[in-house]
């Protein structure tokens, strides 16, 4: 939010002169020529409070300035959690440095994509401009509390990407007048192409298939199957289709069948064995609160596992009062480094629940 | 993955046929009961042994038939079947009272075809897909309940009293609509398909997932209702001439940002606050999103807030970190958003098991981003000969085309596939003259020829030729 001072400052810097800011407003009471009476004029305020994008020009750019330095600071209390200390992590979503080279920020394009060596592209192995990354930032992140953080902060924290993927030195101060030469620096800008037929619908195709009709193929060969181990790598297909009509699911947990189950459909599931597929209660709860992003059963994921939870507090007294207080205001220490983001998102209820079911499984 | 040479020649399977009598509702396989135990019954009666049998719990809750297995039979067995020969509950009881399902539900029979997420695609489910289940659907239109969803930051109920929709940039007068102003605009209903630019992306190295719902089930297909994109551009005074492109941006907590090219898009983009005759579900962008018609699903911004007229792309972080596309160059392809000409049988395919052979109904959906789609060809011996499938009507632009083409099975193995050409001559290609031109890392725009794979035992896989 901006204070109106600011907001005041800020007009004047788009060169809004205040006089033709009230003119429009003025305009904004009146209906429009072709359907009276529907919408009205944006008044400058709210064009400010909505229109944040940032283009690879920098139009929209707010002033300001951030260290590397203050970025890392804010980078571990509020974005390692998910994305790693040094951007790293894959736990949760791709990871954001690594894979370029001092060699990269001379030629503009990144090698690594090239020879395959890196087996996930990283966000800096693809970004082209600065700008994506303040844009992004400052409208959607954190991922629990998008439009969070100033405009400074902004900074700080772009500038402590680049200096994860030597861009920046670590001394590095970004800001809205050196940002520009930043971007001539970028890994992957001269990544992009535009040179195809997808962006408009009159655009020329770049593979045409073939419009023989018989005896296209000598021989029919067959390069990739399903591998028998993921046979119920997608839960039991036969769940996942009508239990009548012709097209039944194969049973997916028991291997095919030996022959033809015959028009009555012998041997197989039938409609009055459905069931309804919801799964309640709390496990459905851990996955929809997306508490299963950072824990798992048995294993430690960003976070301790619900068994190494359970193990514990086990006969503690008062355990269930403690680890409620911690979901709802997060904690940090207990299992190590990263903390746990508060989930104020979720009911009194709820969180009763979640907690009894990590404690004693019920 | 070794390469296996399969012989398409027939290979007869003899199969016993016994009349079929399936006397009862019986759970399988598990507690199958075989044909002498129904027929020892029906000729003897229960008595403790056979009750016993009958005693391991396979009679659903769902009608007295343990009770009407237990009485006499009326009819002895070969007279005809017992569903016609007998009573059932519903010919003789007092049915349930209208508007017992105020807003209607399917059928409990109906409960397997849901959206589902495809395990292990990815961590957060706030930032995840529910694909469609396409092997159960009919014709064209996607039921709401089950359109595909994918959110970048989870979904909201948004409300709808405080929901704006502002205009501004390359305009003579910035505006501002409530969705009272909008939905009293004259408004078009248009039917459209939405693909989600990853669909079919698993697929591009090898076989990956095992079903339709899996592999195509980032797609849908409503009619839409809205007010034309161009009718509110014109009303605020945009400069068409100089901003070709628009910035659209969703209220939710991504912000989700879009760069539209208006050249493209224009004539037929659609502010849209419904899909098939109710208001967008809240998964769907409730109470506002946009339709770009032929246009990858990502750019139908939800839950749609703004909209900025300007000069150049914004370059937004899901313009230059996803759905880019790398070729083998190291290069990657922005802003690729069309979504080409594409086909896919639906019935039968991957993880479907049929019961037996002779006729059937092979049945599928073709779609094109480009324009209409001209004609369908179905393979059924993995692309060496192939017929033209029959087009239901009417043939929509941008829209999910049904074909479906009769064939009789013989009982030997087969690999079936569709091929669509689309009216601007285009016509469907196979993975590998795809990956030829562009390898197989670019993850979106995988719109290959799909193969499925039909054993002797009715078993059908997903499968991956040449």
């Amino acid at each position: 939010m901006y204070r109106l001072d600011k907001l005041f400052a800020r007009l004047v810097f788009l060169g809004l002169a205040v006089f033709s800011a009230q003119l429009a407003h003025a305009q904004g009471v009146q209906g429009s020529t072709q359907f009276p009476g529907i919408g009205r004029n944006a008044t400058p305020a709210e064009v400010i409070a909505w229109d944040i994008d940032v283009r690879p020009d920098f139009k929209g750019l707010p002033k300001g300035s951030g260290s590397v330095e203050k970025g890392q600071a804010i980078w571990e209390s509020k974005c390692a959690s998910c994305h790693g200390v040094f951007g790293e992590s894959n736990e949760i979503f791709t990871p954001i440095a690594g894979g370029t080279t001092v060699d990269d920020i001379k030629t503009g394009k990144v090698a690594s994509l090239v020879d395959r060596k890196q087996p996930q592209r990283t966000t800096l192995m693809k970004v082209p401009t600065v700008s994506t990354l303040w844009d992004y930032i400052y409208r959607a992140m954190p991922w629990n509390a998008p439009r969070s953080l100033t405009p400074d902060d902004t900074y700080a924290l772009v500038a402590f990407i680049l200096s994860l993927g030597e861009i920046v030195p670590d001394d590095f101060v970004l800001s809205n007048t050196n940002i520009a030469e930043v971007q001539k620096k970028m890994p992957n800008r001269n990544g992009m192409t535009r040179n195809h037929g997808f962006w408009s619908v009159s655009g020329k195709p770049d593979v045409n298939g073939s419009s023989c009709m018989s005896n296209c193929v000598k021989f029919v060969q067959i390069g990739s199957t399903l591998p028998d181990f993921a046979r119920n790598a997608h839960g039991n297909i036969a769940e996942q289709n009508r239990l009548y009509g012709p097209y039944r699911g194969s049973d997916s947990t028991k291997p095919p069948i030996d022959r033809l189950p015959g028009s009555s459909g012998e041997g197989l599931a039938h409609a009055a064995d459905t069931h309804a597929a919801a799964v309640k209660g709390p496990a459905a709860l851990f996955k929809n609160e997306n508490c299963s992003a950072c824990h798992a059963p048995n294993a430690k994921l960003v976070g301790p596992s619900i068994a190494d939870i359970a193990a514990k507090y086990k006969g503690q007294s008062g355990a269930q009062e403690k680890l409620m207080a911690k979901v709802k205001n997060g904690g940090s220490g207990v299992w190590g480094a990263i903390p746990m983001p508060p989930q104020s998102q979720l009911s009194d209820e709820d969180r009763a629940t979640l907690v009894r079911w990590v404690l004693t499984g019920q | 993955m070794t390469k296996k040479q399969i012989e398409l020649s027939a290979e007869e399977i003899s199969v016993v046929e016994k009349p079929a009598s399936r006397a009862r509702l019986v759970k399988a396989p598990e507690h199958f009961i075989s044909q002498e135990l129904i027929a020892d019954i029906n000729a003897n009666g229960l008595d403790e042994t056979r009750r016993g049998f009958l005693r391991k719990g396979f009679f659903s809750a769902l009608g007295g038939a343990a009770a009407g297995l237990a009485a006499p039979m009326a009819f002895a067995t070969g007279e005809g079947d017992p569903a016609i020969l007998e009573k059932q509950e519903w010919q003789t009881t007092l049915g349930k009272n209208v508007a017992t399902m105020p807003y209607g539900v399917p059928s409990i029979y109906e409960a397997n075809l849901i959206r589902r997420e495809s395990p292990g695609l990815t961590r957060v489910s706030a930032a995840s897909v529910a694909f469609t289940p396409l092997q159960g659907l009919f014709g064209t239109i996607t039921p709401n309940g089950l359109h595909f969803e994918r959110h970048h930051q989870g979904w909201y109920n948004l409300n709808p009293e405080t929901h704006r929709l502002m205009i501004n940039g390359m305009v003579k007068n910035a505006r501002v609509f409530t969705m009272n102003d909008l939905m009293r605009l004259p408004s078009v209903s248009r039917t459209h398909f939405i693909e989600c630019g990853a669909n079919t992306g698993l697929e591009w190295g090898n076989v990956a997932v095992p079903t339709v719902q899996y592999t195509h089930g980032m797609l849908s297909c409503c009619e839409f209702t809205g007010v034309p994109l161009k009718v509110l551009l014109e009303e605020c005074g945009a400069d068409l001439k100089k901003g070709k492109f628009l910035l659209t941006e969703g209220g939710d907590g991504s912000g989700m940002t879009r760069t539209i090219n208006l050249d493209s898009c224009l004539e037929d983009t659609i502010v849209a606050w419904s899909m098939n005759g109710e208001m967008l579900r809240p998964e769907n962008g409730f109470p506002l999103r946009l339709v770009v018609p032929g246009v990858q699903g990502v750019s139908w911004v939800k839950w749609l807030r703004r909209l900025e007229v300007g000069d150049m792309p914004w370059n937004t972080k899901d313009e230059a970190v996803h759905y880019i596309e790398l070729m083998p160059d190291g290069m990657h392809r922005q802003y690729a958003s069309i979504q080409e000409c594409k086909s896919v049988i639906t019935t039968p395919s991957g993880g479907q098991q049929l019961l037996d052979k002779g006729f059937y109904n092979v049945s599928g959906m073709a779609w094109s981003g480009r324009g209409k789609i001209k004609r369908v060809d179905v393979s059924f011996d993995g692309g060496n000969n192939w017929r033209s499938a029959r087009l239901e009507t009417p043939v929509l632009t941008k829209s999910i085309t049904r074909f479906n083409i009769d064939w009789v099975w013989d009982g030997s193995p087969a690999i079936l596939q569709s091929r669509a050409v689309d009216d601007t001559g285009y016509i469907q290609p196979s993975i590998k003259m795809l990956r030829d031109v562009r390898g197989n890392r670019s993850i979106y725009h995988n719109n290959a020829i799909q193969s499925w794979k039909l054993d002797s035992n009715g078993e059908v896989s997903n499968v991956q030729v040449g």
